[in-house]
């Protein structure tokens, strides 16, 4: 199989975003759009697209980078049920912000995506469920389900196949832990968005008690193209245990945040260095969290890895949503895991006790070190409740606080011990994460309200 | 039930019309509650009592539960909220790039902290995490709209045309 250089690599996903009207059906098709899914349609059976898809190792871009064809073949056939297919457009794993991308700049390219698969698990209805705070994006996909209504590529007869599929846009409402497929199911259904045991696996029993395949943006989008250029192209790209184009979003301190759409298995150096322009102010770097705040931290020493799911599995981290934080060298560590950690604590659904607890717990160790009041003690007992954490809960948000706490403290060890012999006299430097609340730090608002309730006592 | 105080607020015919399309999208209506809650939020501004009345009501749910559903989620305008609302990120990837510069600029020209109202119920400051644009950090989200690549200057002009 001849790999492809990636000085001959071709943008697929990003090709046309830059371009005016990329987001209308008329520009979608005038660079041979919904060409493969009528293909798939009319030639292919929906087993034979499932094979295909099983044959390209394509893997989720989600998160947990589980094998797609696989996934779908669990759904099961002899069902009278109805089955679901259900885009994850939640995107809100810190530092990851590609599937807005796909959605506002080439929606279509997701609805020919969804069509080919859910043709492929015999499945009439699809839900794309998307954050709240994504509007544009919310606007521009439901532009594009109604030019694909109007257009006949949604509907009653599909392309004019007689396949039908309806697709509807279902917007969240602020909340990290409705892009957990399962917390995102109950959200679906109009509850609280809280994640529930596994199994049964959502393929068997999801969404309204019915087999459905949760399906990440991206994981989809790389569908329309594994058919429109076949899976050798796709298996050309990248190592062989999940291949493909991959769009990276570097954020913090490089030149040029951005998204970048590259070959899986790029250096990450060459990722920050050449595509992002380099740390930022001539710095020197200090660390990378590779794939969206809940991977494991690289030293900069580290860095020289490949970005593909192997390569970082080897040194004990993950690509997870493609999620490129960089730090530089005036990073203080107890800060940004502090920022870290407050943000797990918040998003906890609360309904475990090792996360609920944990991640609370974490907080407050971190945020004492932070401010001066660490104890000899702190970074162990770190250590010990973030292994504790892991494994024990209904979903893996406890992990994913538990991955950047173990791996910061444990890399960055002296930063912390540093704070806390330093005691209460140090430096109070930046402070990422924001004041704890303190007594007497009421604002004046508070104050008012506090001495009309207590009498000003 | 009898007891139930009567619901004071109506949806729009067009927002009526909506709901009836809404409901043939999904199994049963308590899955169009997240969507019905958006409609109230754009037909009256924000959700109040009377609007989780009124989407129990039209989703035959009760309103104790469209309460406890409402409540897990955050991006939801609430009854009280300013006619703005400055959703400061202060995630990671956005702390890095400086977001605590502009979170202490608004709390320092609107006099107020995250969470508060100012008094002319123009402006309501809230901290919120990852917006998913980190690489447009500093990102404030002012209702639907993204403001991105922040600084200072940038933010006071911001106000000024908020401001009016
Ligand atoms: C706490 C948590 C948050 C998640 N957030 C997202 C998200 O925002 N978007 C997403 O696609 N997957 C997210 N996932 C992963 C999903 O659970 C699921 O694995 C994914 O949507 C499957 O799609 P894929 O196989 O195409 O990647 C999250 C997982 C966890 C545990
Ligand atoms: S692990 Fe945390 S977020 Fe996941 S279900 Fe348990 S408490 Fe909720
Ligand atoms: S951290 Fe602010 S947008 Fe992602």
């Amino acid at each position: 199989m001849a790999e492809i250089k990636p000085e001959k690599f071709e943008k697929v996903l990003t090709k046309y975003v830059d371009q005016e009207g990329s987001a209308s059906l008329d520009f979608y098709r005038g660079h041979g759009g919904y060409e493969a899914a009528e293909r798939v349609l009319k030639e292919l059976k929906p087993d034979e697209v499932i094979e295909t898809v099983k044959e390209s190792s394509l893997r989720g871009r989600g998160g947990a980078g589980f094998p797609c064809g696989l996934k779908w073949s669990f759904v099961p056939k002899d069902t009278d049920k109805p089955k679901y297919l259900v885009v994850n457009a939640d995107e809100s794993e810190p530092g990851t912000f590609k599937d807005r991308v796909i959605m506002e700049r080439d929606p279509h390219q997701l609805i020919e995506g969804s069509l080919i698969s859910a043709y492929a698990l015999d499945s009439h209805i699809c839900y794309i469920y998307i954050r709240g705070e994504y509007y544009d994006g919310f606007l521009a996909m439901q532009k594009a389900i109604d030019e694909a209504y109007e257009a006949g590529i949604l509907g009653e007869n599909v392309l004019g196949t007689g396949f039908r599929l309806d697709m509807t846009m279902h917007r969240g409402a602020g909340a990290y832990i409705c892009g957990e497929e399962t917390g995102l199911l109950s959200s679906l259904e109009g509850k609280r968005g809280l994640p529930k045991i596994k199994p049964p696996f959502p393929a068997v029993e999801g969404l309204f008690r019915c087999p459905t395949v949760v399906n990440n943006v991206e994981t989809l989008s790389c569908v329309t193209h594994i058919f429109d250029r076949g899976v050798d192209w796709f298996k050309s790209i990248g190592p062989p245990e999940g291949p493909g184009p991959k769009l990276l979003c570097v954020s913090g301190h490089v030149e040029r945040p951005g998204t970048y759409e590259v070959p899986m298995g790029i250096n990450l150096l060459d990722l920050v260095n050449n595509h992002a322009g380099g740390i930022w102010k001539g710095n020197k770097l200090k660390g990378i969290i590779p794939g969206g705040s809940s991977a494991k931290i690289l030293t900069a020493e580290e860095c020289d890895v490949g970005m593909d799911y192997e390569s970082l599995a080897a040194k004990d981290t993950m690509l997870g949503s493609g999620g490129v934080i960089v730090m530089d060298d005036t990073t203080d560590m107890v800060d940004a895991l502090y920022n870290i950690l407050r943000f797990y604590a918040h998003e906890s659904c609360g309904q475990c006790t090792p996360c609920r607890e944990g991640t609370g717990w974490l907080q407050k160790i971190c945020g004492r070190i932070l401010h001066g009041d660490g104890r000899p003690e702190d970074p162990d007992m770190m250590l010990d409740l973030s292994k504790k954490m892991c494994g024990r809960t209904i979903c893996v948000l406890a992990d994913a606080a538990a991955f950047p706490c173990e791996s910061i403290v444990s890399k960055f060890r002296a930063e912390f011990d540093e704070k806390i012999e330093a005691g209460d006299g140090h430096e109070r430097t930046v402070h990422l994460g924001g004041p704890l609340v303190q007594p007497g730090a009421l604002s004046a608002h508070n104050q008012e309200r506090l001495d009309e309730l207590q009498g000003g006592h | 039930m009898s007891d139930a105080p009567a619901v004071k607020k109506k949806f729009s015919n067009k927002g009526l019309e909506f709901i009836e399309w809404l409901l043939g999208r999904y199994p049963n209506k308590q899955a169009a509650l997240l969507p019905v809650l958006r409609l109230a939020e754009e037909e009256f501004g924000n959700i109040d009592n009377d609007s989780v009345m009124l989407a129990a009501e039209t989703l035959e749910l009760s309103p104790g539960y469209v309460w406890g559903v409402l409540t897990f989620y955050t991006h939801y305008r609430r009854e009280g909220d300013g006619k703005y609302l400055l959703q400061v990120c202060s995630t990671l990837p956005c702390a890095l790039r400086g977001c605590r510069d502009i979170q202490h600029r608004l709390e320092e020209k609107l006099g107020i902290e995250a969470g508060e109202t100012t008094e002319d119920g123009l402006f309501t400051l809230k901290k919120v995490e990852c917006l998913g644009s980190c690489d447009t950090a500093p990102v404030v989200q002012v209702n639907e709209k993204y403001h991105e690549n922040l600084d200072i200057e940038e933010l006071d002009r911001l106000l000024e045309t908020l401001r009016g």
